[in-house]
Order: structure tokens, then sequence, then C-alpha cells
């Protein structure tokens, strides 16, 4: 038997399967999530997992999880992030999911999802965000936090991603130090991030998960802010798909 | 003979009872009968009946107008209030048309002020509706109904006796006991019809500009649920959901679908919509007229009362009545007054009812259904 967790983010698209076959993969989703999702039907396939089979059972969740026309199951990521973050971080934590288009604070009591919080309608404070900047900087993410680190941090007022763009615009303008800016863009959404998650009182133990989870220095300038260790999660982008496996396994109908 | 309907058609056709109203109400208006336009659950429309108006709902719950209020009104303003004042604006509403004067109620900041801009090109009445419920503030609100009535009396040039306002209280309290006895229908578990179509009888018959008539016509209803029910046609077992917080319609029905396409159902409306309009009834035994209507309408459970004790007295009720597994709260982008109230209310729904609460903040656009999708369908998974 297989149990295949896939997690179509916006960005990024996660897959797990666990069982008689255990396989991790990522790959950009893309513009198309009927796409993706028939990449990854081929992709499984070439490593032995035929999802169209009754002995695989397919949890689908993310923001794309309707396009998985194959799947048994349609699972939100909140229920599947907080699985799969019950396994990185046991049955009482919270799970702050920094993602492409979303971010999550996912509160777990005694292995249940207790409550959850998700930013509006806004990409502040998520992963798109930083994409943004970091085009319009130049670099990659990984590079962004990298100068980041060797910076000071510039204030960027706006919340809101295409004004904030204009701000960094401005500095460029004004000769600015790239790092001074990237150190700005990282600042930006760790404040966001920490604001959402502040709305809650947060258990002990705090893990990072998505597409940001392995940036040390995300981690330290968020647990900075929030005044509690937020901790990094080798595995964390694949919390939603490890999730979505281990659902499919539960899940009795 | 009498014709057999099935439930969906029944449900359809009070649906459509508000284009067949736009029908009705220019009949009204050939026949000489004055047609008042009001917004809100405060508005007292006994007096209305009293003197054999027909009182018509002129909240609008469509983005149609939304563009156009905003060429006055702010951006960041609740949807509801800038999709009133747009369709007055631009007399797309056709109630609103046919309105010889519109009643408005100081509630909200937004609606009072907008209602100062409505009544540059409308007869507007406001009434001062405190934001208490002190003595102090019952005093001035029995006045405000009077005032209410003698102005009727002095535009109209009709006499409104005590005894024409007894018995419209009569009429529109049976109508109310037979909507409640309607919602009532959701206490059995599973659910004999699916929150929607509720909704759909509910929000139809504010519609309803013969009030007699409704009694007899849901009594039809709930035999024939009732009957359904007990033959075997039900719902499948969800959990079960209360609505609260801002008026929905219209529009904001995405989130009633956003319940019921995930998993859930909704058994209970406790804002505008639903129980908070309908629940309590106006004293019949008391002699004076106005004290009755003033005290039944001021201690309305609505967020503009500071505090409001009354809101959680029929949140808590209708939790334990319809056996409720999760609230959802409905709050309208920049409702200031429901948005600051909605903590009170986790707080109770959470602490003291031990049930599991979200709120989602919406407006009248389709730009979120994504979202609340998923939050919903994330909310009901919790259950």
């Amino acid at each position: 038997m297989n149990y295949v967790g896939i997690d179509i983010g916006s960005t990024a698209s996660k897959v797990v399967v666990l069982g008689g076959t255990e396989v991790q993969f990522v790959l950009p989703t893309g513009w198309s999530s009927k796409e993706t999702t028939e990449t990854i039907k081929e992709k499984l396939k070439s490593e032995g997992v035929d999802v169209l089979s009754e002995d695989t059972k397919v949890v689908a969740t993310g923001y794309g999880r309707v396009a998985v026309d194959f799947a048994d199951h349609v699972i939100t990521e909140i229920t599947c992030h907080a699985r799969g973050g019950r396994v990185m971080a046991g049955d009482d934590c919270a799970v702050i999911d920094v993602g492409g288009q979303d971010t999550k604070v996912i509160l777990i009591e005694r292995g249940m999802v207790q409550d959850f919080l998700m930013n509006d309608k806004c990409s502040a404070g998520t992963g798109k965000f930083m994409e943004v900047m970091a085009n319009r900087l130049g670099v990659t993410l990984a590079e962004l936090f990298d100068m980041a680190a060797a910076g000071d941090v510039l204030p960027i007022s706006s919340l809101c991603t295409v004004f904030a763009e204009s701000e960094i615009i401005n500095y460029i303008g004004e000769g600015r130090k790239r790092e001074d800016i990237a150190a700005g863009v990282v600042d930006s959404v760790a404040s966001k991030v920490a604001q959402l998650s502040q709305r809650k009182s947060l258990p002990q133990k705090v893990i990072l998960t998505g597409g940001l989870s392995h940036s040390k220095y995300f981690a330290e300038v968020l647990s900075k802010k929030i005044g509690q260790t937020v901790e990094l999660t080798e595995n964390g982008r694949y919390a939603g798909a490890l999730g979505g496996a281990l659902l499919a396994k539960e899940k009795k109908r | 003979m009498n014709i057999i309907k099935e439930l969906p058609e029944v449900f359809e056709e009070f649906a459509e009872q508000r284009q067949k109203s736009f029908l009705a109400v220019k009949e009204l208006k050939d026949k000489g009968i004055p047609v008042i336009g009001a917004y809100c659950t405060y508005f007292p429309k006994e007096i209305a009946m009293a003197m054999g108006a027909a009182a018509v709902s002129l909240c609008s719950t469509s983005d149609e107008t939304i563009a156009e209020a905003e060429k006055d009104l702010p951006k960041n303003l609740c949807p509801l209030i800038k999709s009133s004042y747009g369709f007055a604006k631009t007399d797309k509403c056709p109630f609103f048309y046919f309105s010889d004067v519109v009643v408005g109620e100081t509630t909200c900041d937004g609606k009072k002020k907008m209602y100062e801009y409505m009544a540059e090109f409308k007869e507007v009445f406001l009434m001062e509706l405190p934001n208490t419920q002190s003595e102090n503030a019952l005093v001035l609100w029995k006045q405000e109904i009077i005032r209410f009535k003698e102005y009727l009396e002095e535009t109209f040039n009709i006499t409104i006796t005590d005894e024409d306002i007894r018995k419209a209280i009569r009429t529109e309290n049976k109508a109310r006991l037979a909507l409640k006895d309607l919602y009532s229908v959701m206490k059995h578990e599973p659910a004999p019809i699916t929150g929607q179509d509720l909704f759909k009888v509910l929000y139809g018959s504010t519609f309803k500009f013969d009030r007699t008539q409704i009694p007899l016509e849901l009594g039809n209803l709930v035999k024939k649920i009732e009957e359904e029910y007990a033959a075997g046609k039900m719902q499948e077992s969800k959990p079960r959901i209360l609505v609260t917080g801002c008026p929905i319609g219209g529009a904001t029905e995405k989130v009633i679908q956003a319940i019921e396409s995930n998993g859930g159902i909704v058994v209970t409306y406790e804002n505008c919509s639903g129980a908070k309009a309908i629940d309590m009834l106006v004293d019949e035994e008391n002699p004076d007229v106005y004290d009755a209507l003033a005290r039944r309408y001021l201690a309305i459970g609505c967020s503009v009362m500071t505090p409001n004790p009354n809101r959680i007295e029929l949140l808590g009720r209708l939790i334990d009545e319809y056996q409720v597994d999760g609230v959802v709260e409905v709050i309208l982008q920049a409702c200031h007054t429901y948005n600051v109230e909605s903590l009170g209310i986790r707080k109770f729904v959470n602490q003291e009812k031990n049930t599991p609460y979200i709120s989602v903040e919406t407006d009248y656009s389709q730009a979120d259904i994504g979202q609340l999708n998923t939050r919903i369908a994330a909310f009901i998974e919790m259950l």
C-alpha cells in the first residue's frame, strides 16, 4: 500500500509517499496546477507509484488541491500542515507556515487543531513578498537571506507589496546598500508574520514550516520579534505533503 | 383543490419573493397605499402597518452600485452602507423608488452619516436610536417611536390609534411565531433541510407585504417539512454551524455556500436574517403600546449597543437548543462594532460554551471566495 500526499502550493508543489515506496520531491507549480498535477502523476509512476491503483491512496492539499483529479480526499492545508507539524514537533505546538501566497499560524493541542489564523487577502508577510523583492534586487531567495544577514535594516513601512516595491526602488535610486535593503525586506516579512502569530498566545514549542523553513536567518529574526524561539525544521517545506500522506493512511472512508 | 408542491419549489418561490414584490409594490402604489422603506431591524414596522402602509426592506446586498457610491463615500466603509447608498443614488432599487419616505436609525456611525447625504435627495425620517439599553434610553426611544407616528399622521394626513397599533402588534407577533416555528425545524439532528433553503424562506419573508398571510404559508411549509422528515427525508448528519455577526443576504450568501459545500450545515442564524429579528415578541398585555414597542425594539442584541448582553444571551440559548458544533461569525469589511465585539463573542463561545469559533471578514465582491473556502473548510475539518 502507498499513501501519497500532494501539496500544490502557489509557488512550489510538494509530494511525499509513505508505505511500500518512500519518496519525496518538490517541483515548481508553474502557471497551471493541472499540468503540474500531470507531471507529478508521471514522476510518481517512474518511482513505481501508480496513483490510479486501488493500492494507492492520495490526499491533495494546497491552493491547487482541486486540480488533483485523482485524489481520494481533498483536505485543506491547515489540517495537513497540522498533521505534518505533529510529526516534527509533537502533539502540543504551534506551526507557522510561511507559504507562497499566504501565511498560516496553526495551534495544536493534544494532537488536534485547536485554532488557526491566516493572513488576509494581502500578500505582505508571505513568500511572495520576498520573491518580488529578491527579483527587484536581482538575487535568489537564498542570496537575499545571506545578504540580509550582513546588512543593517532599512525600514520598509508599506505593508502592500506593490507600494513596498516602490519604496525599494527609491532606496535603489538613493544608492543604498543592497545588504541593507535585503535586511529591510526580511525584517518587514518577519514583522508581519510575528504580528499574525501574536494574535494568539503561543505554546512553548513553535516551528517554522513552508518554503522559508530552512532559513536560519529568517527564524532568528522571527524569534526575536515574537520573543520566543521559532525552530527550524529540516523537512519543513514538506509538512503539508507529509501530513497529507499520513491522513491518506489514517482516513477510514 | 390544493396544489401540492415539492419542497425545493416552495423554497425557490420564497427566494423569488423579492422580485415578485417589485411588481406588488407598484400595484400598491397605484392603489394609493403609502410605501415606507426601512433598512434596519430596529425599524418598528408595527407603526407603519398600523396606518395600512406597506413596509419594505431596502437593505442592500449586491455590489452592483458600490462603485457609484464610492464617488461620495469612502472606499474603506462597510459594503452594506455603500451598497444601500449606491442603490438609492442611482435609483436602481424599485423599492427605494416607490418609497414615500425612508426611515433610518442612528445605529452605527457609517449609517447615520450616510443618511445625512441621502436626505439631500430623498425624504428621510431619522429615528434617534440610543446606544445603550438604560431606562433613560428607553424613554428616548419611546419618544422617538411616538414622534415617528406623529410624523406619519401629519405627512399622510391620517390618524393612527392605539387600537390600530395593537392590531399590528398582534399580526406581527403571529408572523414572528410562524417564522420561529419554521427555523425551529433545524433543531432536528440530522437537519431536515439545508441552511441555504432555510435562508431563502427567512429572507424572502421579509419582502412579504401582507403579514397576515405568513402564519398560514409557513405553517403549511413546516407541516410538509415535518411530514417528510418523519418519512425519512433529511440531510446527512454533518457538523452543525451557527452563523452570527453582520446581516447577510445576496452577495454574502457565499458564506452559507462555503459552509455547506465544505461539509457543514447551517442550523441557525443569530444575525438580523434570523433569530435577532424574530426571537422576541412585543408584549401584547402592556396597556401602553408605545412602551411595549420601545422595550421590544431597544432590546435587540445588536453590536451598536454598549454593553450588548442580549446578543450573548441569545447566542448561548441558540448554541444549546440547536446542538451547535461550531460558530461562524460574518463580519462585513469595516464594520467596527461587530469587528470589535468579535473578541468578546469568541471568548464567550470558546470559554463558556466550549464551542469552536471562527470569524471571517468579507465584503460584497466574489474576490475572496477561494480564501473563504479554505478558511471555512479548515474550520469544519477541525470540528
